[in-house]
């Protein structure tokens, strides 16, 4: 396995636990322990169930997006070296 | 002007956009009407996809789903938007590096089989089918509400407009037609939920409002009041949910993968011109998504506590117009049980009087709240973007996947690229007056087959591309099994209880208390261990496809 996708894994390593963390996790398995925490007007496991996770999804695609064009880029040099 | 006069006028004039775009961006070969010659802005691809991913259901009906559920209602939220993460970071950028057109395409060269080819085939038009006679539907809804003519010539003008940009600008149209679409939607959705939200709570933001205390000077919260007034009048409190956590999160979970799995959204990867440009495309699209569907929730719960304090205990006889209007279409429907003259809305079956039907909210929601005219309008032009442009971007797989997949791979690949796009013009030609029938006249199943579209896409294609990109091994023997026995479990748990047994679809039945809407999640489990197993088994797949899936994991050119 080459070391350009063995750092792909890695990020995807990262990502995705976040991912599943503050959808599935803060808004479906942990959302009532999340609930006796105010933000606001919003219930902190309501706001991420119907706010939160959308906003993180976002950020997720483009930190994923930035990462790896700043990986091609290396590559690249790499390989005309 | 009247709604109705403005109305007319804002979808005659969003209509002849789009027939202008059309006509500017029509398509010329093959490469341009299925992927738009592989040329389109990662920005612009992201407004398409956003188009052709909200339809009329998330318009229309999503935040009248959320303003009935309460939390509940956060599964198609985090359920729609999640799965852009998985197709982002697992999808889309290897299947843009392989470089064809289609989802077949993929399962039948990786797989190196006709037979996966055809499996693949036949889900995908079997998906796209159900999706687009809901959207017909919704065409059908706004033109008979909102403009008074019936639901026949309704669809029948829906369907010319779509056979116009679709049948003659092939991808290349519909990408840039699904531009202006979005621009129209976006507009239309969010226009009213800025108005309810600075009536509402004083906030121009609705996420914010959504959020904050309400305009009236009490200083409670906008949710705090709509738990208080929904328990008071029996029902529950909207902030809390009702649902199994098992079956929540079965059912997230599936909407999620099955959106990345879903053909007419991963075909959009394909239009951009780099593999960079399908990741960053990805965000965009989401970004776009996103203004709609933070938006959603906050509207439900605006128009939720909208209705609790517009029609608790008011008389029927000085009911607003709104409420006669739709009284009048048979979406609300009032029966005055105590004959006291005035509507109790109460949460107790016996009790209460009133029954209102879920998809009228957001297209109520400006008469409800008292907005101008031209904002009902805008409303009705912008579901009928919303339905168009999804309707399009399923006509186009169905049309593919006949011409390229089923003909041109498969039965005759003798014929040329000229008689290949006939052959797309004229499925696509097919394929939309089959959708008009099905808009016209909708079998009953329609609309609870297109619940389930997600969860098949889940079971059958979901697992077969990821293993087919991060497995070298994964062999053809595995990949077949394993979208059949995924596709075969979940759709049968669907058929027994929505079909034979509908009298046992209760908690108490499902496997591990799992509803049919979740189950999608368990067959996308039951898919990738059979897959796994299966190729253990068998041979190795020939070095030509390791091959193959070394140079879909090497940087985009």
């Amino acid at each position: 396995m080459n070391a350009y996708w063995k750092t792909n894994l890695k990020y995807l390593g990262i990502l995705l636990p976040i991912w599943f963390t503050v959808s599935l996790g803060f808004g479906v398995l942990l959302v009532d322990q999340l609930d006796t925490i105010r933000l606001g007007g919003f219930k902190l496991g309501f706001w991420f169930a119907q706010q939160g996770a959308i906003y993180v999804f976002v950020i997720l695609i483009f930190v994923y997006a930035f990462l790896m064009n700043r990986l091609d880029a290396k590559e690249k040099v790499r390989q005309r070296s | 002007m009247t709604a109705q006069a403005w109305t007319f006028a804002l979808v005659g004039l969003t209509f002849a956009l789009y027939i202008g775009v059309a006509v500017w961006s029509r398509a010329g070969s093959t490469g341009e009407f299925y992927v738009a010659g592989g040329r389109v802005p990662p920005v612009l691809n992201g407004m398409a996809t956003a188009a052709d991913w909200m339809s009329a259901a998330s318009f229309i009906s999503m935040a009248g789903l959320i303003a009935f559920m309460g939390r509940d209602g956060s599964v198609y939220l985090m359920g729609w938007t999640g799965g852009y993460v998985l197709l982002a970071l697992l999808l889309a950028p290897y299947l843009r590096r392989f470089g064809k057109f289609t989802v077949p395409d993929f399962v039948g060269d990786r797989y190196y089989s006709q037979t996966a080819r055809f499996v693949a085939v036949i889900c995908a038009v079997f998906v796209s089918f159900t999706y687009v006679a809901g959207q017909m539907r919704g065409v059908g809804i706004v033109f008979s509400r909102f403009l008074e003519i019936d639901i026949v010539p309704g669809v029948l003008i829906g369907m010319g407009i779509v056979f116009f940009y679709a049948v003659l600008g092939g991808m290349k149209g519909i990408t840039y037609t699904q531009v202006a679409q979005y621009c129209v939607l976006i507009f239309a959705y969010l226009v009213p939920a800025i108005f309810i939200s600075l009536l509402m709570t004083g906030h121009v933001i609705p996420q914010i409002g959504f959020g904050s205390t309400l305009a009236d000077g009490s200083g409670t919260f906008l949710l705090d009041s709509l738990d208080g007034l929904s328990t008071e009048l029996g029902f529950d409190a909207y902030t809390d949910g009702r649902k199994g956590l098992l079956d929540v999160f079965a059912i997230t979970m599936a909407l999620m993968v099955g959106t990345a799995g879903l053909p007419h959204v991963i075909v959009r990867f394909y239009t951009v011109p780099r593999v960079s440009a399908a990741r960053s495309s990805a965000g965009w699209a989401l970004v776009f998504i996103a203004l709609l569907y933070t938006s959603a929730p906050a509207v439900a719960a605006f128009a939720r506590t909208n209705l609790l304090v517009t029609v608790s205990e008011a008389s029927y006889e000085s009911v607003p117009g709104w409420f006669k209007n739709w009284e009048a279409t048979g979406l609300i429907t009032f029966e005055d049980k105590n004959g006291d003259g005035r509507i109790q809305y109460v949460g107790d079956a016996s009790a209460n009087e009133l029954t209102i039907d879920r998809d009228i909210m957001v297209l109520a929601n400006p008469e409800i709240a008292g907005l101008p005219n031209w904002v009902i309008g805008l409303v009705a032009a912008g579901g009928l973007a919303a339905a168009l442009s999804t309707a399009a971007g399923l006509l186009l797989v169905i049309s593919t996947s006949v011409a390229r997949d089923l003909l041109k791979k498969g039965l005759r690949p003798s014929i040329t690229e000229k008689q290949e796009l006939l052959t797309a013009r004229i499925t696509a030609g097919i394929a939309v007056c089959i959708a008009g029938y099905f808009g016209i006249d909708p079998p009953g199943f329609v609309a609870q087959v297109v619940a389930f579209a997600f969860g098949l896409a889940a079971a059958s294609f979901f697992p077969a591309i990821i293993l087919g990109i991060f497995t070298r091994r994964m062999n053809k023997f595995g990949a077949i099994s394993g979208m059949v026995s995924g596709i075969v479990f979940t759709a049968g748990y669907i058929i027994f209880f929505k079909f034979i047994s509908p009298e046992l679809n209760i908690e108490a039945y499902w496997l591990f208390g799992i509803s049919p809407e979740g189950i999608g999640a368990l067959g996308m489990l039951i898919n990738f261990v059979v897959a796994t197993v299966v190729s253990h088994c068998t041979p190795a797949p020939p070095d030509s496809i390791r091959h193959l899936v070394d140079a879909i994991r090497r940087p985009g050119s």
